[in-house]
This record gives C-alpha cells, sequence and structure tokens, in this order.
C-alpha cells in the first residue's frame, strides 16, 4: 500500500491544568502555562501509526498550524512513530484568530500538495471544543468524512468506520481518498519509548507558510469578551 | 524477670515461652479486653492486656458534650472507621471520638482526661500503616478533623503554619496556587493530616530532595499529657536558643503530646517537572543507574523510586494500569524538578541517552505533562492499593544499605517458598528505604511466624532501621531492640514517664510493653 496519511497535531493547554482568565476578558492566560498535545490528536496519530505497523499505509506525516512551540508536538508525534514533520508557521495575531475554517483551508491544500490518501484528525480540540476541523476539510477537498470514529479498517480502497453517535453505533464504508476524525475510544495512544525519542530526534519537520500554500488565514470572527462560568450551586 | 542481657531473638523466645507457659496453666480463653483482630497468643505486634485506665462514664460525657457541642460523638456506627486502621488489621473499641476545632479545646480536653485517667488515642487521617492511629480498647479518640485552618503564610520566606488537622492535599492545593509547594509527598496525601505526618516523621517520595521533616519543620504548637499548651511555633529559620523541643514530638507518634499546629518551610514550585519510567534487567543495573542519575542529573533530581515485577503484574490486574513499557525485572521511576525546562530537559535526554546506550536501562518513556506525569506516579503510588486486592497484606517497612535491598526480597522469597501468596518490593531505593510485602488471601499465623523474626533479625544484621518511615505503632513496637540498644529505649522510657506521668497519650504505641 503506497497511502500517505496527514495527521494534525494540536497544541493545546493540558487538560490537568486549572485554566485562568486573563484579567482583560480577552482569553485565558497562555504565558508559562503547561501545554500539550491534544487528547483527541494523540488518539488520531496512534492510528495512523497503527496502520503503519500494519503496513497498510507507507507514511504518516504529522501537521501542526502555530507558532515555533508546536514542534514540541509534533515531535512528541514523531516519537510515537510519524515519519515526518510539517510545522505550518503562524504566530501573533493570526495565531490567537486561527480556527476551524482557516486549519481545514491549509489541510486541504496540504493535501493536495502531499498527495495525501487519508488525514486523520481528532474530532475536536479540548481548548474550544469547535468539533469542526474534519468536517470542513472534507467539504473543502469534497471527500467523504468518517467522523466520531471508534473503529476503523481499510479494506482495500475504502475505509470501513464505526461511528459513535447519539443513538448508538453507526457504521459506513467510505471511498479513499477520505477524512476521518477520531473519538475516544478509537485507542489507547501508546507512550513514547526511549528508543523511539531518540529516532524521533533525527526525524525531519520542514517549515511552511500559510501564504506559500495559497491560503489566508485572516479571521472574520472576533472574540467580544472571554469569562469564567459562575460556580454552580452545591446541594 | 529481668531481661537485660538477652538477644532481641531470645526475648522475643522467651516471651512466647512465657505465653505458652500461661496456656499450659490453663489461661486460654482469650481475654475479653484485647482486640479481637490480633492473635493475642505469641505475637508480639498484637496488644497486651488493657492497662487499668477510668472507662467513660455518663459524667465524661456530659463534660465532653457542654465542651465540643455536637462534636462530641458516641453513635457506634460513626464511630466505627475511626476505630479501625486503613489496613483493617487492628481495630479498637473506643466508644467517643471528639472533634476539637481550637488547641484551646485540646488543652482542655487533655487536662480533663489526665485528672480522670482517661487515655486517650489522638487521631489524624488514619492512614498509617502500623496501627498507630486507631485505639486499642476504649481509648477516647481525639481527632484533628475540624483543625484545618491555613493560619498564616509568608511568600517571601515560604513559611506556612497551619492547624494540624490539614489535609496534606489541601495544603499542596493552597501553596500551588502561590507557587510553592509542600517539602514532603506521600501516596496517602488525599487523607492524611500534617499533624499525623509530622508525628509519624513521614518521609515520602521528596525526601530525596527536600529532607525530612525534621528539617523543614521550623515550630510546633503541642499540648501536652495535663493540658499545658507548648507553644514552639517560630518561623525562623535559625534558631539556636537552648533544646530544641520540636525534635522530640517528631516522630513521636501521639505518645509525648497531641501536635496542635505547625510551621513547616515550603519550597517553591518548580516551573519544570519531568518524569522518566524506566526498564532495569537487573537490581545491579538499577544500582548503577542510580548512580548515573545522582552524577548528571544531581540537582534536579527530586526522586528516584522503584517497583518490582511483581508489582507491576498486581497493578495490571487489579487496577487495570498499563506498563507503559516492556516488561522489565525492574522499573524506576524518576521525577526532576528545576526552574528551566530547556536546560533540565537537556540534562535529562543526555542522561537518557547515557543509560540508554550503555544498557543500563532496557526501556523507558518519559513525561513532561500533568495527566502523563500522574500517570506515570500513580504505577508507584498504588501499588499499596493494589495490595489489598490480594488479601491480607504484611508490611515492612526496612532502612537497608543501598547495595543489599533487594537481597532482602529474593531471601525472603526462598525463605516463605509456598506459603505466600506474593512477596513484593518496592520503595524510595534513593533512600534506602524498601517497602517489602508478603500477601497470603487471608491472615495467616504460621505464615507471620516465618516471617517474624526473621525479617527483624536480617535486617539487625545488615544494622538496618526496622522502621524506617512508618514508624512503630501497636505492631512494631516490641520489635525495637533490633534497631535500637537498650540505653537508648530506656532513655525514652524516661523521658515519657517525663511528659505523660500517667501514661494517657496512646497508651501501647511506639514503645515496648518491657523496658528494660
Amino acid at each position: 500500500m503506497s497511502a500517505r496519511v496527514l495527521v494534525g497535531v494540536k497544541r493545546v493547554i493540558d487538560y490537568a491544568v486549572k485554566i485562568r482568565v486573563k484579567p482583560d476578558r480577552t482569553g485565558v492566560v497562555t504565558d508559562g502555562v503547561k501545554h500539550s498535545m491534544n487528547p483527541f490528536c494523540e488518539i488520531a496519530v496512534e492510528e495512523a501509526v497503527k496502520l503503519k505497523e500494519k503496513k497498510l499505509v507507507k507514511e504518516v506525516v504529522a501537521v501542526s498550524c502555530g507558532p515555533q512551540q508546536v514542534q514540541e508536538t509534533i515531535r512528541t508525534a514523531l516519537a510515537m512513530g510519524a515519519d515526518r514533520g510539517i510545522h505550518v508557521e503562524v504566530s501573533g495575531k493570526d495565531y490567537e484568530t486561527l480556527g476551524p475554517l482557516q486549519v481545514s483551508k491549509i489541510f486541504a491544500a496540504l493535501a493536495k500538495k502531499e498527495q495525501a490518501d487519508l488525514i486523520i484528525l481528532g474530532k475536536q480540540a479540548i481548548d474550544d471544543d469547535c468539533n469542526q476541523t474534519g468536517q470542513m476539510t472534507a467539504a473543502l477537498l469534497d471527500w467523504p468524512q468518517g467522523t466520531f470514529a471508534s473503529e476503523v479498517t481499510l479494506e482495500a480502497d475504502k475505509l470501513k468506520v464505526v461511528r459513535e453517535i447519539d443513538g448508538g453505533l453507526e457504521t459506513i464504508k467510505i471511498n479513499l481518498p477520505a477524512v476521518v476524525t477520531a473519538d475516544l475510544r478509537l485507542n489507547t495512544p501508546r507512550y513514547a519509548t526511549l528508543p523511539n525519542i531518540m529516532k524521533a530526534k533525527k526525524k525531519k519537520i520542514t517549515n511552511v507558510k500559510p501564504a506559500d500554500l495559497g491560503v489566508d488565514v485572516s479571521s472574520r470572527l472576533e472574540v467580544l469578551k472571554v469569562e469564567k462560568l459562575k460556580e454552580a450551586g452545591r446541594i | 524477670m529481668n531481661v537485660r542481657h538477652y538477644t532481641p531473638r531470645q526475648q522475643i523466645a522467651l516471651f512466647h515461652f512465657v505465653i505458652i507457659l500461661q496456656k499450659l496453666k490453663g489461661h486460654e480463653e482469650v481475654n475479653p479486653e484485647t482486640p479481637y483482630t490480633s492473635d493475642t497468643v505469641g505475637n508480639p505486634g498484637a496488644a497486651p492486656p488493657r492497662l487499668p485506665f477510668s472507662r467513660v462514664t455518663q459524667e465524661d460525657l456530659a463534660f465532653f458534650r457542654t465542651l465540643l457541642p455536637g462534636r462530641t460523638i458516641t453513635d457506634p456506627d460513626l464511630l466505627k472507621s475511626s476505630n479501625v486502621d486503613w489496613l483493617k488489621t487492628v481495630e479498637g473499641n473506643s466508644e467517643v471520638l471528639l472533634r476539637p476545632k481550637t488547641t484551646e479545646e485540646v488543652s482542655q480536653i487533655l487536662r480533663y482526661c489526665n485528672e480522670r485517667n482517661l487515655a486517650v488515642c489522638p487521631q489524624g487521617g488514619n492512614t498509617g500503616l502500623v496501627g498507630g492511629s486507631v485505639p486499642v480498647f476504649d481509648e477516647i479518640i481525639l481527632s484533628t478533623s475540624l483543625m484545618k485552618q491555613v493560619i498564616t503564610f509568608d511568600n517571601i520566606s515560604g513559611i506556612l503554619t497551619c492547624q494540624a488537622g490539614c489535609v496534606l492535599e489541601n495544603l499542596s492545593n493552597y501553596l500551588e496556587e502561590r507557587d510553592f509547594i509542600m517539602p514532603l509527598d506521600l501516596g496517602a496525601k488525599g487523607s492524611c493530616h500534617i499533624g499525623g505526618n509530622v508525628s509519624t516523621n513521614a518521609g515520602g517520595l521528596r525526601l530525596l530532595r527536600y529532607g525530612s521533616l525534621r528539617g523543614t519543620v521550623l515550630g510546633l504548637e503541642v499540648v501536652l499529657a495535663d493540658g499545658r499548651i507548648l507553644n514552639c511555633l517560630a518561623t525562623l529559620r535559625k534558631d539556636n536558643t537552648g533544646y530544641d523541643l520540636k525534635q522530640l514530638f517528631i516522630g513521636s507518634e501521639g505518645t509525648l503530646g497531641v501536635i496542635t499546629a505547625v510551621s513547616i518551610l515550603c519550597p517553591r514550585k518548580p516551573k519544570a517537572v519531568n518524569v522518566a519510567f524506566l526498564g532495569c534487567s537487573s537490581f545491579q543495573q538499577l544500582l548503577e543507574t542510580f548512580q548515573c542519575c545522582r552524577g548528571m542529573l544531581g540537582e534536579i533530581l527530586s526522586a528516584f523510586e522503584f517497583l518490582d515485577a511483581s508489582c507491576m503484574s498486581l497493578l495490571e490486574k487489579h487496577l487495570k494500569l498499563t506498563n507503559p513499557i516492556t516488561e522489565s525485572p525492574f522499573y524506576i521511576v524518576i521525577e526532576t524538578a528545576g526552574s528551566n525546562a530547556t536546560h533540565d530537559e537537556e540534562k535529562l535526554h543526555k542522561f537518557l541517552e547515557e543509560v540508554m546506550t550503555s544498557s543500563l536501562v532496557t526501556d523507558g518513556t518519559v513525561a513532561t505533562e500533568a495527566t502523563k506525569i500522574k500517570a506515570l506516579w500513580s504505577l508507584r503510588e498504588r501499588v499499596t492499593e493494589a495490595l489489598t486486592h490480594e488479601g491480607y497484606t504484611y508490611k515492612y517497612d526496612i532502612s537497608l544499605p543501598v547495595e543489599k535491598i533487594y537481597d532482602l526480597v529474593q531471601d525472603m522469597r526462598g525463605h516463605l517458598g509456598d506459603m505466600a501468596k506474593n512477596v513484593v518490593g518496592y520503595g524510595h531505593v534513593g533512600d534506602g528505604n524498601l517497602h517489602l510485602n508478603i500477601t497470603s488471601p487471608s491472615k495467616d499465623p504460621a505464615l507471620l511466624a516465618a516471617i517474624e523474626p526473621y525479617v527483624y533479625e536480617w535486617t539487625s544484621k545488615w544494622k538496618g532501621s526496622i522502621s524506617a518511615e512508618h514508624g512503630l505503632g501497636l505492631k512494631k513496637r516490641n520489635y525495637i531492640y533490633y534497631s535500637k540498644p537498650s540505653e537508648a529505649v530506656a532513655l525514652m522510657g524516661s523521658i515519657k514517664a517525663m511528659l505523660d506521668p500517667k501514661g494517657i497519650l496512646n497508651p501501647y504505641k511506639t514503645l515496648p510493653d518491657n523496658i528494660h
């Protein structure tokens, strides 16, 4: 199988951290706060690496959009078994307003450039909870999508996806190329072991700018205010 | 009978001999005064007969109810959990649980009990592992659970002053919001009280880096047996004015006074914490890894713990935790804590490269994010919990020369053979402290007889401590001579007699039944 998989990995505030709203209420405090890979992105990476171990895909490429620090997140994906990384440089104001629409445009452009056969993303990020990037990417590429995947099976050039939906589990069969978004029960991400962490240091990360991909990352959304939720009443 | 000149082994043998003599003379029925869970005959860890303290009367209850309205508990259902220890191995029959809120109330309680000759069992989080935190008979339980105020915190010096009933985890959370941490950390942090930690001189996971409570506790407020309040709550780093009395109470397990407030020096919260989980194929390689670690990580090393393969299988079996690396005979948890993430990662990666290429370590993983760090730590912190699912656990907390630590586990396995279901070793290898645990489906006196005094003699032979950090409590009081000479124990007895002439504070604990 000569398939190439693109996996999106987002750098988010670690889920164990206590979130604090900035005093000017324009956002949350991110300076000096522990960040890590979005848990659903970890599951996406694990699934891609599993496919590679089963020899169903040839190459796994980890992609992240953001400033210099996202390289750490890409390295973690490399340590888990991805072959190479792509760092899409977005910083400053552009990074603050970067959202699913812009990211999906970037992924669509990369998918064409890298001739990807499969894109695996986390179903949503734990900071914005948007749950939109996968769906938008599929739409922009006019590819089928298997979202909320709790099981993925590759059968020749078709993908069987079991989806977690409100009523239970839905099984669909979609053609490749396709976009899949990972749900919680898809797999349990592996720990990156030392030999792999050492190997990952030698793997390549290429830098690319959104403009190089012909993508405009400006946002048409404006955050008005961010507030802390009032504590729920205690019984 | 003067047993002064006999070795500990001979003393225990004599003890057994006396019991057997008594049995032959017909004292066979179990003394109703002794707690039901202890095998009274021939077991130095069991309770002695009840000493002639007064019993609680209606008048006494009336006094307590006036002093502590709504905080004098006599309901047997509510008392049940305070009468049994965390391991569910010892149970008392106390009928009164008192919950004072202030030092003044504690003082009045003790003054009254001293006059009335009523025995008192001070109790914090009741997480002790040697039966020291629960009554043996009907001692009044004096709980610190309502003394949970933080009194002051100075964020320049890092000195925290708080009441003795503050839960360790709550203090940690309080300090972390202010960019500091507690100098100690242990698996029981969600329940244990700082007063209890100090009374036990708890060690824990961070001792390697921040030292023992004997260094970090700056002051104590203690109520003595007769109700006198001893206020040594200094918040000074240095104070050489007279004898350092607080050292008497640290580690005294509630037998010399009731600690009501603590002032403690807290370190700054590290900006960068990393945890590595490594696998070693032999204990010798584990020790060499430790030496390498000390050399390359030295100043940022904050914990070095180990567990063996048996522990890992119990974690997998009972708690469904996953082993993050390939199966190995030994596992190490290394924690680094420093002020600069990039520097620390560089040091850690160099160290990991070194131990991997020299094959000291066969596999491993590293974590920098809070969730992963917690997951890796739980592999070490939850071993105690996993063991409770195997039936009855015989726990030994031993200090030994570091090279000898695992020899004891292997010797024990050979010595016990099929009698024991599991013989596992884990602990603070960096501090030379082994937690040896032996399980059997249920309590087994024959197994106990095979373990003790063999384990204590083994320890004594290598000049180790029979209780590194857990204390002596009820279960180990009579073994003190394996690690301390008689002159020392005799002096301890004198100090106890001076501070608590009637012996009402936590009787039957810490000091042996026969001091000579």
